[in-house]
């Protein structure tokens, strides 16, 4: 029993020193920062830190305008990615699926900003997109397609696809299909088979995908700050602006811990409306 | 006889770093340490020089993070010392006797020492020098020559520049203000941000991005895609070398004139060798090397000599003498102005 406790406290030790030092402590010193003005002998603890992000409308409404343009891309995501999983997972032949989840995989084997420079490429006013309409007729002058709202929100979805398709093949797996057949023979049509029995099935593997693509758009900065163009002010960007432009450590730092507790909030309050619990999405 | 081994593998771990080829540890610009001349550099002493790229922002980021270690030597805007030496601490005072000051320009050294000053101590010496202005492809965009081309409805989606200080600071020049003149005075330097914040916004629809990495603004350049973007003479005068029509043009407010330095953290591991590598750099036929390959003039004294001919005549053509006395030199940006212009640059990057 002793040897069993020390061999479990032994195994245990890396993954807490790896916690303790590289997330825990870094955090608590940003933690220290943000309460704090000044550096060095003239510090000072204070709260204005936060009260500068609800004072002026710059800051919090780039962070509305974040997060809102992360649940659109979590949603368009999920709605693509929905009947591609159910597809691997259902439709397509053993060796086909291997396949088709290498394909989705093939991406991430470059770099995020290999990436998007290559949808860069792609979609530049003298891109290959444009070359391809002028040389077919099928426009008369170039357009630029990058630097735009819809543009960002193309490359966060596909930067997350990845991310929303394996939770859900792996839930659409665990779906009995004599369950749709019964259905079919009891006289469901296709709609009430989605949605009274695929969807309330693969409700986890949907939440979890869900909260993984809402953060990661969320903590996104190379996508919306190089397809986004002008108007694309992210709040990452403003966090490093913080931190490298302004030289205002304290002010970076207590912007990064609202990034931490809002987009928890945000994760908190869907799980609530969707009624559903953190621990059962884990599992 | 466990502490004897103990003893012993330290022992071997403290040789074993010394036996090490020595290095350098050096963070600086792109394209500030070319291949040619680490290789020399080596051969001559020995060290081996280990390159970080950065730009001046970044730099003073990781300097902070770790109170000036980490690196031997660092290679900051001469504007951006004096503050952040004030607040943070991060360099140490240059050791001039250990400076061959006969290889260095002599107005250009004593500006640098002047502008750096701490506490009576100065914190660096000057490397190389350019200035920002435009680059005006002529054969769309002809007779752009001033800051306000930027604000020209006529070549609206056709223009670029940064979100950085040295735009609001050429905006400052182009709305007629003098904004070196107000750096002392934070209200009326807010009262000509806000001014500028306004002019930018509403010029918004004319811009065809806010470029953030100079090599992708060239290619913007080369392909047509913009006609008058604010940047660096020397990404000017690359593109002439291609296409004739394009070239640095030196704006009628002034082009800003920087210079780049060497300062040494104040924790530096290899003092020595940082010393060797600015007076290694800064002898003329090493920084005519540089100068040749970046197009980017030096604090040298003796290098013009040595420079090949067209990056010469780059600059003949781009800098007739009056075009020089009109540069705009950075003074020293006092600290708190920094927070000001962040808050402006988001608003404008936020802005519909």
């Amino acid at each position: 029993m002793r040897r069993a406790r020390l061999g479990f406290w032994l195994f245990l030790a890396p993954v807490l020193a790896w916690l303790v030092l590289l997330i825990v402590l870094p955090h608590l010193d940003l933690l220290v920062m943000s309460l704090r003005s000044g550096s060095g002998s003239r510090a000072s603890w204070t709260l204005q830190n936060y009260a500068n992000f609800f004072g002026e409308p710059i800051y919090w409404l780039t962070f509305v305008r974040t997060a809102m343009y992360s649940v659109i891309t979590t949603a368009i995501t999920f709605l693509l990615a929905m009947p591609v999983a159910f597809y691997i997972a259902k439709v397509a032949r053993v060796r086909l699926q291997g396949f088709l989840l290498t394909l989705l995989l093939l991406p991430f084997w470059v770099s995020e900003l290999v990436r998007i420079y290559g949808w860069m490429i792609l979609l530049r006013e003298s891109g290959v997109v444009n070359f391809a309409l002028l040389k077919l007729g099928l426009a008369d002058a170039p357009v630029e397609m990058l630097y735009n709202d819809a543009t960002m929100i193309m490359g966060l979805v596909y930067t997350s696809m990845l991310f929303m398709v394996v939770p859900l093949v792996s839930a659409v797996e665990s779906l009995d299909d004599s369950l749709i057949e019964a259905a079919h023979d009891l006289g469901a049509g296709r709609a009430a088979i989605w949605w009274r029995i695929i969807l309330p099935h693969c409700k986890p593997g949907i939440t979890s995908g869900a909260i993984v693509v809402f953060m990661l758009c969320l903590g996104n900065y190379l996508t919306p700050n190089l397809m986004g163009g002008k108007n694309s002010l992210w709040f990452t960007e403003q966090i490093y602006n913080q931190f490298i432009a302004s030289f205002n450590w304290n002010q970076g730092a207590a912007f990064g811990f609202l990034l931490l507790a809002l987009s928890s909030a945000i994760i908190w309050i869907g799980l609530k409306i969707t009624g559903q619990k953190l621990g059962e999405v884990a599992s | 006889m466990r502490k004897v081994l103990l003893l012993l593998l330290l022992a071997l771990v403290a040789v074993a770093t010394t036996a090490q080829a020595e290095t350098l540890k050096l963070l600086t610009w792109k394209g500030y340490a070319p291949k040619e001349l680490v290789d020399k550099f080596q051969a001559e002493t020995g060290i081996a020089v280990e390159v970080t790229y950065s730009n001046n922002e970044e730099m003073i980021a990781k300097l902070r993070a770790t109170r000036g270690a980490g690196f031997d030597l660092a290679q900051p805007s001469q504007d951006r010392i004096s503050s952040v030496q004030e607040e943070f601490g991060l360099y140490q005072p240059v050791d001039f006797s250990k400076i061959q000051a006969e290889l260095f320009i002599p107005s250009m050294l004593e500006a640098v020492k002047k502008n750096t000053l701490v506490g009576g101590k100065s914190f660096a010496v000057p490397f190389c020098w350019g200035t920002s202005g435009l680059i005006v492809n002529a054969d769309k965009a002809a007779g752009a020559t001033s800051f306000k081309a930027l604000l020209d409805p006529q070549f609206e989606g056709r223009v670029s520049y940064r979100l950085k200080r040295p735009t609001l600071i050429a905006m400052g020049f182009a709305l007629g203000y003098d904004p070196f003149a107000l750096y002392a005075d934070p209200a009326a330097y807010q009262a000509m941000l806000d001014k500028i914040e306004q002019t930018l916004i509403a010029a918004k629809p004319l811009v065809k991005n806010y470029w953030a990495n100079g090599d992708a603004l060239l290619e913007s350049m080369r392909s047509g895609e913009v006609f008058v973007a604010m940047a660096w003479d020397n990404g000017g005068w690359k593109l002439h070398a291609e296409n004739p029509a394009i070239d640095f043009v030196a704006p009628s407010e002034g082009a800003l004139g920087w210079i780049d330095t060497f300062a040494i953290p104040a924790k530096a591991d290899n003092v020595e060798a940082a010393y060797k590598w600015i007076n290694f750099m800064l002898r003329p036929e090493n920084a005519a090397v540089f100068t040749s390959a970046e197009n980017t003039p030096t604090a040298s004294k003796d290098a013009n000599a040595h420079v090949v001919a067209d990056v010469r005549a780059n600059f003949e053509r781009s800098f007739p003498q009056a075009t020089i006395d009109n540069i705009k030199w950075y003074p020293p940006v006092p600290a708190s102005l920094e927070a000001m212009e962040g808050k402006v640059l988001d608003k404008i990057k936020a802005a519909k």
